[in-house]
């Protein structure tokens, strides 16, 4: 740990923030449970547990968003009162959000300087703030253009405006609310070699992920939560992903899924020679021709913004075609409208799916139905039928594990893992003829992955043709029947599973042609 | 006849008066812009501006002060958007049905005290024509744009004004910032329904000012519902100048023009149908916006009240 109690942004240190005894209930929750927590200077110390245990809760309590019903918060150790995000701020507490608290219509360097006060009083310093934007980017090696608009940039390096936003507000103790979630594994490289530093140079961390592999990698000691509850806190270098994984779900949880022994039938989705734009300059689509087939997952693997989302979108009826053909069972839907398309029984699980797989107002029972909500059994003659909906969502919710307290919850209200799962539980529960599966897993816990993961195989031996797009390459290798690499809106090749090695997709990836 | 219409005369009236009827327009849309930056629509505007009428009225013509009949008027408009901030702001209402809610108030309440402390319509005399030096002798120009009273220039330099405090001050950002992403804003400690209850008490107080400008600066009498709709104009004039000063300033200047245009056919009697004429403006209001709709994106809390999920 470095001698000095100053950290390179000229902020003093946070030599040890504990929790003691934090509760926190919800209507008809209870998020946190006497929970006792604790962060040194110098280390990264991961929060496990599954979707709903109460991590973010926990977090956003520290961060002053949630006020705790019992129990007190020690900086140093001396008690402190957080009352508010301007109370933690100035207490040198930043946080990243699970999901991201930034303004899209600003720039980098408005989205910083809000809410700080300025060297030119009531004006704007933004070329002061600009500046000091570039040499915190230079201490921690962030690449980033203060004047670019936000809404411009990847997911990357939004979190990197989230990192320097805590930074410029001189946060000593950083919590990381699963900040891998949405970046490619490139990014979370560069993501842990500031968080390297940052510690180096005496910061906190508080780090949240359900990727065990990323805990192990970066955090020195690891505490777990379950059901509210604090299970434990041990050292990282004292267990393995095994251990972790079996302690957090408190069973044995294995890792590769069974594929069985399926054979593939006829093709079920033809796309020919498709061509679409796409947005902010990235390549949409040019010329892919794919085949999938009836009981066949094809995984899309690929560094993102290579033409994944304009596939989803081209296939779905979301973004028009420009060019080409898409056919499903033989009818041709190109271009055709989404409802349509829907009504031939292709369902998609969206990449966004708090954006486009889901109504945040609606109640867990309502999101449960959104596709089929017009049909039998849900509806007759235009009226809802309450009791079929409802006993849907009683079978989903159980089927999936969906934590909620109850059907008529409303969907924001729930954690974040468990908002994807009602989107899962609708998609594939409807016997789909093709899925498209955008990052299905993405949020997810282990428990919950190693189930979706399932069940696309199950939906697999059933017959259904499943479009696979990942960006985890473990998860494509894991479940893909053959690969399809995307690469600036072209398919560079497609590789059947046998031949498949993480290093010749990779070279793919890159737009390198192994010859 | 119709050849009259085109006499270098009546072209400079028609300009001019447009520029002056552009006023109450401008001061109305620039306090919505400020509350729908913010996130918050107001659609109480046009009740404001009423109260704001008759205050200004009643005491210009009690006081004999025109000035002090300005500054009850905003004082009326500073307390009507003080009600709609707690209202939207505190009991997270629906603003679209408590900004009619607040039309139909001043509107009634306006009339009410008309009835009974006036009786009957009568006249001030208004602020007068202030010949700016120099540059008001400049024909043509110069009557069109420099030969006005002072309620019309302020309205023109508070849009440079609101341009300036929106984009180039911190509290301009932290406005663009609560109404695009309010969650964002709260998260960096700035509080949401500070900022919303100084742009609503801003927007009343300015429309406070657009219904004095009406009562005791253009027209210089008061009557019952006298703004006809013009509040509700000025709310559609932000839509259509994209949520930002200039472009208000442009759809304002284009509205007036068109009613000026409306006001003088009507005056020199040209054979148009006066009904005809008196619905050029709402029709073209009603074309642009559909033309010039979609094109910019709305702040994106607009309407939505903000409340910490706990
Ligand atoms: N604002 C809220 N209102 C009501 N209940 C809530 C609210 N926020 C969280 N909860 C509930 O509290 C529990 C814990 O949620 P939390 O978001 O802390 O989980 P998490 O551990 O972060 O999960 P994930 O890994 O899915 O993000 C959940 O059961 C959730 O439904
Ligand atoms: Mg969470």
């Amino acid at each position: 740990m470095p001698e000095s109690n100053i950290l390179p942004s000229g902020k003093p240190r946070i030599d040890s923030l504990e929790l003691r005894g934090i509760t926190k209930r919800f209507p008809g929750v209870l998020a946190n449970d006497h929970v006792n927590f604790d962060v040194k200077a110098g280390e990264v110390h991961a929060l496990l547990g599954e979707n709903g245990a109460g991590k973010s809760t926990l977090m956003k309590t520290v961060y002053g968003l949630y006020h705790p019903d019992e129990g007190e918060i020690l900086l140093n150790g001396k008690p402190v009162h957080i009352s508010s995000p301007t109370d933690s701020i100035n207490l040198g507490i930043g946080m990243i959000h699970q999901h991201f608290m930034l303004v899209p219509s600003l720039t980098v360097a408005e989205n910083v300087a809000l809410g700080l006060p300025s060297s030119r009083g009531p004006l704007t310093d933004l070329d002061a703030v600009s500046k000091r934007i570039l040499e915190l980017a230079d201490i921690y090696g962030l690449r980033i253009d203060p004047s670019a608009y936000v809404w411009q940039l990847s997911v990357g390096q939004q979190q990197r405006i989230e990192i320097i936003k805590a930074l410029y507000r001189g946060a000593a103790l950083l919590i990381l609310d699963e900040p891998t979630a949405v970046l490619t594994p490139q990014e979370v490289d560069e993501l842990f070699v500031i968080m390297r530093q940052m510690t180096k140079d005496g910061h906190a961390l508080i780090f949240i992920s359900h990727k065990l592999h990323e805990v192990v990698e970066i955090c020195q000691r690891v505490s777990v939560l379950r059901d509210g509850r604090m299970i434990g806190t041990r050292p990282t270098s004292e267990t393995t992903k095994q251990d972790l994984a079996n302690w957090m779900v408190g069973r044995e949880v294995g890792f590769t899924p069974d594929r069985g022994n399926v054979q593939r039938g006829e093709v079920r989705l033809k796309l020919e020679n498709v061509q679409c734009g796409s947005d902010r300059g990235t390549p949409g689509l040019r010329g892919v021709s794919l085949d999938i087939h009836s009981g066949e997952i094809l995984g899309i693997a690929g560094v993102s913004g290579n033409g994944q989302r304009e596939l989803a979108d081209a296939v779905t009826g979301l973004r028009k075609i420009t060019g080409g053909k898409v056919t499903l069972e033989n009818a041709d839907i190109t271009n055709l409208p989404p409802a349509e398309i829907t009504e031939r029984m292709l369902s998609y699980i969206p990449e966004e799916r708090m954006r486009d797989g889901m109504i945040k107002d609606f109640t867990v029972a309502e999101n449960m139905i959104l596709r089929e909500h017009h049909k039998e059994p849900y509806s007759r003659y235009g009226f809802l039928n309450l009791k079929n909906i409802s006993s849907n969502a009683d079978m989903l919710i159980k089927k999936f594990h969906v934590k909620t307290p109850s059907q008529e919850t409303l969907a924001k209200n729930l954690s974040g893992g468990n908002i994807q799962k009602i989107v899962l539980a609708r998609e594939i529960s409807r016997s789909p003829r093709v899925i498209i599966a955008a990052q299905p897993t993405r949020g997810l816990d282990i428990g919950a992955t190693e189930y979706v993961r399932e069940q696309l195989l199950e939906q697999r031996k059933q017959g259904t043709a499943i479009i696979l797009i990942s960006e985890d390459l473990d998860e494509i290798l894991a479940l893909s029947d053959r690969i399809a690499v995307i690469y600036e809106g072209s398919v560079m090749d497609i590789v059947p599973r046998s031949e498949a090695t993480p290093q010749r997709l990779g070279l793919l990836m890159a737009g390198v042609h192994p010859e | 006849m119709i050849s009259e219409l085109f006499t270098m005369t009546v072209l400079i009236g028609i300009l001019s008066s447009g520029v002056r009827l552009a006023t109450p327009y401008l001061y109305a849309s620039i306090g919505e812009t400020f509350g729908q930056r913010s996130g918050v629509l107001n659609l109480g505007v046009e009740g404001q501006m009423l109260l704001g009428a008759f205050t200004a009225f009643y005491v210009a013509m009690n006081t004999g002060s025109l000035w002090l009949g300005v500054l009850a008027a905003m004082i009326v408009g500073a307390v009507m958007g003080l009600a709609m901030a707690f209202v939207t702001v505190n009991l997270h209402a629906q603003q679209g049905i408590s900004g009619i809610g607040f039309y139909l108030f001043g509107l009634g309440m306006s009339d009410l005290l008309f009835q009974k402390m006036m009786g009957t319509v009568r006249t001030v005399q208004g602020f007068p024509k202030i010949g700016i030096p120099f540059l008001s002798d400049i024909p043509g120009i110069g009557d069109i744009f420099f030969n006005h009273n002072i309620l019309v220039y302020g309205a023109y330099l508070l849009v440079l004004v609101a341009w300036f405090v929106l984009n180039k001050t911190n509290l301009g950002l932290k406005i663009r910032a609560v109404g695009e992403n309010p969650d964002a804003a709260d998260s960096l400690g700035v509080s949401v329904a500070r900022v919303r209850y100084f742009t609503i008490i801003l927007g009343g107080t300015l429309s406070g000012v657009a219904g004095a400008s009406l009562s005791i600066a253009l027209l210089n009498v008061f009557q019952q519902n006298m703004t006809s709709g013009l509040g509700f104009i000025a709310v559609a004039l932000v839509y259509f100048g994209a949520w930002r000063p200039f472009g208000v300033l442009i759809g304002a200047l284009l509205f007036s023009m068109v009613n000026s245009l409306q006001l003088w056919i009507q005056v020199l009697g040209v054979p148009i149908p006066s009904e005809i004429a008196v619905m050029m403006p709402y029709v073209l209001t009603i074309l642009v916006l559909v033309a010039t709709v979609s094109k910019v994106r709305a702040p994106s809390a607009l309407t939505k009240p903000f409340e910490r999920e706990e």
